[in-house]
């Protein structure tokens, strides 16, 4: 018996502020309660006078157990991409890094070398401005601008209206430019087939140890303006050792998109990834959901 | 501030199970790992709520400690950054045991 109301029942009673209680019913079920003492009053120190069973003087709460993933919404939109890119024969990557690392100059630098070996489009996150977004297009790439506004990163269902818009066809390397953020676009999978992080040596070498869920996610980290190396005190090793420390499958480039360095690289490892523009892979086409 | 959005699911997805009833109170679990700052979410928490059946409902979070696995000794060792080492100084590679979750537990609704 609730020693607090006089409620029926042996199981546990948690008492809450406010003359709350929580019980344990025999049935298993949990009830948070409390009283209402209309026409009458008295401290909770001594029993009730009215017994238990009056629904209308009792606000019965309920807790429900619901153990739900807070991505998950994310999570089944990023999955419903994943599964659409795969029927289009797309290959998705989200390109990401802090402001002004470089993802927007490095890919005006790399778009004309590959178009020249097949389709490409671009979707480009922002907060705000189509700066960027008019200067992919300066390339001839298809481009579509998503501005976020006040959010700081893509989320896989704004992806989802880029790629109705784009409706890239068979073998399209589709790259997402995020936007600038080294934290927020992390934790938001957007169904991409791979994750580049770029890190300009202007930013410093402590920049993985300083934000590791970024690196901790990447399949490629590029590491951009390396003209530079020779003015500034970043150490690639240590970038590097601190990148692998987080995430030992992670693979690396080094560029320079002012001079070409290591642009080769960069292009044929983003060629690799295209699918084989014949064979699309419908597989799972007839289990795509319609928008 | 990835909290706002990630606040704005939360709220989403309680509305969604409390069907129309309306929530007293919301149980969060949010790992030490997870890249979310609570304080932020409890700030967010109170613009979100709003004009959704959690409005004026109360918040309880616990936070989840991080931890790992030690490869190399097989020891359990808590976790307050991403990056650790474990003591054994065998520099082997850690796996992450907790501090990753972001999770709603249970809600509290009024029973109708």
């Amino acid at each position: 018996m609730c020693e607090t109301c006089g409620c029926e029942g042996d199981g546990a009673v948690v008492h809450h502020p406010g003359g709350e209680h929580t019980h344990v019913l025999p049935d298993g079920r949990v009830v948070r309660h409390s009283h209402a003492h209309e026409g009458h009053s008295h401290d909770h120190a001594h029993p009730h006078p009215h017994a238990h069973a009056e629904p209308d003087r009792h606000r019965f709460v309920r807790v429900e157990p619901l153990g739900v993933r807070v991505l998950a919404r994310n999570d089944a939109a990023a999955a419903r991409n994943r599964r659409e890119l795969a029927s289009r024969g797309v290959f998705a990557l989200n390109l990401m890094s802090s402001p002004g690392a470089g993802k927007t100059t490095l890919l005006t630098k790399t778009l004309p070398p590959l178009l020249a070996r097949g389709p490409v489009a671009v979707v480009e996150g922002d907060q705000a401005t189509s700066i960027d977004g008019d200067r992919i297009a300066a390339t001839g790439a298809p481009v579509v601008q998503i501005n976020t506004g006040k959010g700081c990163h893509l989320e896989a269902d704004m992806l989802h209206t880029g790629l109705e818009q784009l409706a890239p066809g068979p073998g399209t390397l589709l790259v997402v430019e995020n936007v600038g953020n080294l934290v927020c676009p992390a934790l938001f999978d957007l169904g991409e087939g791979a994750r580049v992080v770029l890190l300009s040596v202007t930013e410093g070498d402590d920049k993985p140890a300083k934000y590791p869920h970024m690196f901790s996610v990447a399949d490629l980290v590029v590491f951009t303006k390396i003209d530079l190396l020779p003015h500034v005190d970043f150490d690639v090793a240590r970038a590097r050792d601190a990148v692998t420390t987080l995430n030992p499958r992670t693979t690396f480039l080094e560029v320079s998109a002012r001079t070409g360095a290591g642009m080769d690289a960069w292009i044929d490892w983003l060629d690799a990834r295209r699918p084989t523009a014949t064979e699309p892979d419908t597989t799972e086409g007839d289990t795509m959901e319609s928008a | 501030m990835h909290e706002l959005s990630i606040t704005r699911n939360i709220v989403a997805i309680v509305s969604e199970h409390a069907r129309g009833r309306r929530v007293r109170a919301l149980q969060l679990r949010i790992g030490a790992l997870s890249g979310i700052d609570v304080p932020a979410v409890r700030a967010c928490y109170a613009l979100c709520v709003e004009g959704t059946p959690l409005d004026g409902s109360r918040l309880d979070v616990e936070e989840v400690p991080g931890a790992a696995r030690c490869r190399g000794c097989a020891a359990e060792i808590p976790l307050s950054a991403p990056l650790g080492v474990c003591p054994c100084e065998r520099r082997a590679l850690l796996d992450r045991t907790s501090g990753d979750e972001l999770l709603i537990a249970s809600m509290e609704v009024e029973d109708v």
